[in-house]
């Protein structure tokens, strides 16, 4: 792995002296591709009449919201029970060998940890201050219930084939659970909605995003260089290992991305005690911005927008992406993975998130002005005057850089695997949407894997703006179709619950360990 | 009067002819039978990625079969050949503590173990089978060199 890593690196160092003409490639495909996803975005983003929320993060926040309420805040009352679960308490010996509840948690969350946290907390804190980081942990918080739902259903309606793979994902509920309730023209409809904005997604979010935050950091260390470079020289790996089946490599990355996280987390956490002083002071930004929005320009509406935003696209609740993932799980109960899944946007935003949101307001990363108190707002750039002028994953760095000087280099080589890791995830998603529409088979799959890699190139070659307004976009454009569904099938899920949670009781349901 | 078990922790190396013919003629002194048992090395905790999640269950059952068919068929046939009775068991897991819970569900009055791989760094470094059966094995428990 470090000589996989080291050859990109020392290769596009080489190249960063390459003349004018690279650029104008970065140009030209920006000009292109923001043209054409421009209108798309619009749209998705549009504000709900008559206020400045955009529509679809209050779709997102309140289907969240409702499913808190309908399984009466599953969020708390099913937590230590899906800790047991996951830590194997109620796992059948003799099931050892299948996929466990831990390894579905944890490849689910390799493909939601990655840059959202460490960039897109970045993003949310300069544009909407450190108030956005209180509306951040609430979405995570709610986003627990849409994703219980969504997980549950995935395992309850996947499809399994004769030769034991299987595959599952709200295409598969949308299609078969709105049939058994009457609805298969809707549910197919749905469906393959969800596939086309999967597709979409796994291009932007899960690929496009990643790309680009990769280049920044490494264009960061190395010095400025075209994105096309980095472009091709992940698009080379991504395609060694989706198409040339090297698994090695993303085993490696899967083993590795974990103990970056928890490195990620430690080391957070040691900053954090390094300013102990200014640790009361942070949270009192968070939860004045949160309601006052200390004068950055927005205010409370901009803080919660930016919480709200950042949060469905880190963690992901609602969208459906993960119940892809959590579906292949071996077990007689769907509603355990449910139960386990929940965990997930705890650990993805209201862990990792909320320690990259501290670490930035803590070390005063965000430029304050000394007479007012409040914070410097740059019209221009639309977001906080930020210490030389970083933005996104450089943020970020910076205010990592600032308490501990070294660290910027072990964060650029988790970026560069997190980034990694989510691309292996998501050509997976969108590999399976891909084929939900156009069948199963090697030529469907190569076209799409193909595709997918073309996207890296543009990915790493465009500006932060349009790649980060395009993979909002497409992420939140899943959450659109999915919820349909999950408001129509929940009544489905809440008669799996009682019916689980009688059997819990009664010890029909036992622990093995 | 019922008679007694031995079991065997028959990874079906090379070396291990030798261990399964040690526990055959102490089967057959002792008028035992033998439970032989393979262990496929596994942890819950092991990271997969999603492709290798969806694959899990498929590549499981071939494992499966693959261990019967070529390690524990050929040598539960030498021991029916001996005249003992044998039966064979497939599970996943840590070997040690699978070795030492199997043992103790099925009352085994004892345990024979290979010791071949254990001159190995790694297994100097990290305890091998024998060493780790040594500290929790629940019976009396042959290391057959």
């Amino acid at each position: 792995m470090t000589r996989s890593l080291l050859l990109p690196l020392s290769a596009a160092a080489a190249l960063t002296a390459l003349p004018a003409r690279a650029n104008t490639v970065d140009e030209a495909i920006n000009a292109a591709i923001g043209s054409v996803t421009g209108p798309f975005v619009s749209f998705i983003f549009s504000p709900f009449p008559g206020t400045e929320f955009p529509w679809i993060v209050l779709w997102l926040v309140a289907a969240a919201t409702i499913f808190t309420l309908y399984f009466g805040f599953v969020q708390v009352r099913a937590f230590p029970h899906a800790l047991a679960l996951v830590s194997g308490k109620y796992s059948d010996p003799d099931d050892a060998g299948e996929v466990s509840h831990f390894q579905a948690l944890a490849t689910a969350l390799s493909g939601t940890v990655g840059l959202g946290n460490i960039a897109g907390v970045a993003v949310a804190v300069s544009i909407g201050g450190p108030g956005a980081t209180f509306w951040m942990i609430l979405a995570g918080l709610l986003g627990m219930a849409s994703k219980f739902t969504e997980c549950t259903l995935g395992v309850k309606y996947r499809n399994e084939y004769p030769d034991g793979t299987v595959s599952g994902g709200p295409m598969y509920y949308l299609s078969k659970g709105l049939a058994e309730r009457g609805y298969s023209g809707v549910g197919r409809f749905l469906a393959v909605a969800f596939a086309i904005c999967c597709v979409f997604g796994s291009l932007g979010g899960g690929n496009m995003f990643q790309a680009n935050q990769a280049h920044a950091q490494l264009a960061n260390i190395l010095g400025d260089y075209p994105g096309w470079i980095t472009g091709v020289i992940f698009a080379g790996i991504v395609f060694a290992v989706i198409v040339g089946g090297l698994k090695s490599i993303a085993q490696v990355t899967e083993k590795i991305v974990p103990l970056m996280g928890v490195l990620y987390v430690g080391t957070a956490l040691i900053v954090i005690v390094m300013n102990y002083d200014r640790i009361g002071w942070a949270f009192g930004q968070i939860l004045d911005g949160a309601f006052t929005g200390l004068g950055v320009a927005g205010g409370l509406v901009g803080a919660l927008i930016q919480g709200f935003k950042r949060a469905a696209f880190s963690n992901e609740a609602g969208v459906g992406s993960a119940a892809i993932a959590h579906s292949a799980v071996r077990t007689k109960e769907p509603i355990t993975e449910g139960y386990v899944s929940l965990l997930e946007p705890f650990i993805d935003t209201v862990v990792i998130c909320t320690m990259t949101a501290l670490v930035i307001v803590i070390t005063g990363v965000l430029q304050v002005d000394p007479e007012t108190g409040t914070y410097l707002w740059n019209a221009d750039l639309g977001r906080v005057e930020t210490l030389g002028d970083a933005s996104g994953v450089a943020l970020t760095s910076a205010a990592f850089g600032s308490a501990i000087t070294w660290f910027p280099y072990v964060l650029a080589i988790a970026v560069i695997l997190f980034a990694f890791s989510t691309m292996i995830s998501w050509s997976y998603y969108g590999l399976k949407a891909w084929t939900y529409m156009f069948g199963e088979g090697r030529a469907q799959e190569l076209s799409f894997k193909i595709l997918f890699c073309l996207f890296v190139v543009i990915g790493a070659a465009m500006n932060l703006g349009p790649v980060i307004d395009f993979s909002d976009a497409a992420i939140f454009a899943m959450g659109l179709f999915n919820i349909v569904g999950l408001y129509v099938l929940m009544p489905v899920v809440k008669a799996e619950m009682h019916s689980y949670m009688a059997r819990l009781q009664s010890g029909e349901i036992r622990r093995f360990h | 009067m019922t008679r007694e078990i031995f079991l065997v922790a028959y990874e079906g190396k090379e070396g291990d002819s030798g261990l399964l013919d040690y526990a055959i003629t102490r089967a057959k002194r002792d008028q035992a039978r033998l439970l032989l048992v393979h262990i496929l090395e596994w942890s819950p905790y092991k990271f997969l990625t999603p492709q290798e999640i969806e694959e899990r269950h498929a590549r499981r059952k071939q494992e499966m079969a693959r261990a019967q068919a070529a390690i524990l068929d050929p040598a539960l046939a030498r021991v029916t050949a001996a005249g003992i009775s044998g039966e064979g068991r497939i599970r996943y897991g840590n070997v040690v503590e699978l070795v030492a819970d199997t043992a103790r569900e099925a009352g085994a009055a004892m345990i024979f173990v290979g010791r071949a791989g254990t001159q190995s760094v790694a297994a100097r470094i990290f305890g091998s089978v024998p060493i780790g059966l040594a500290q929790i094995a629940p019976v009396p428990t042959v290391i057959v060199p």
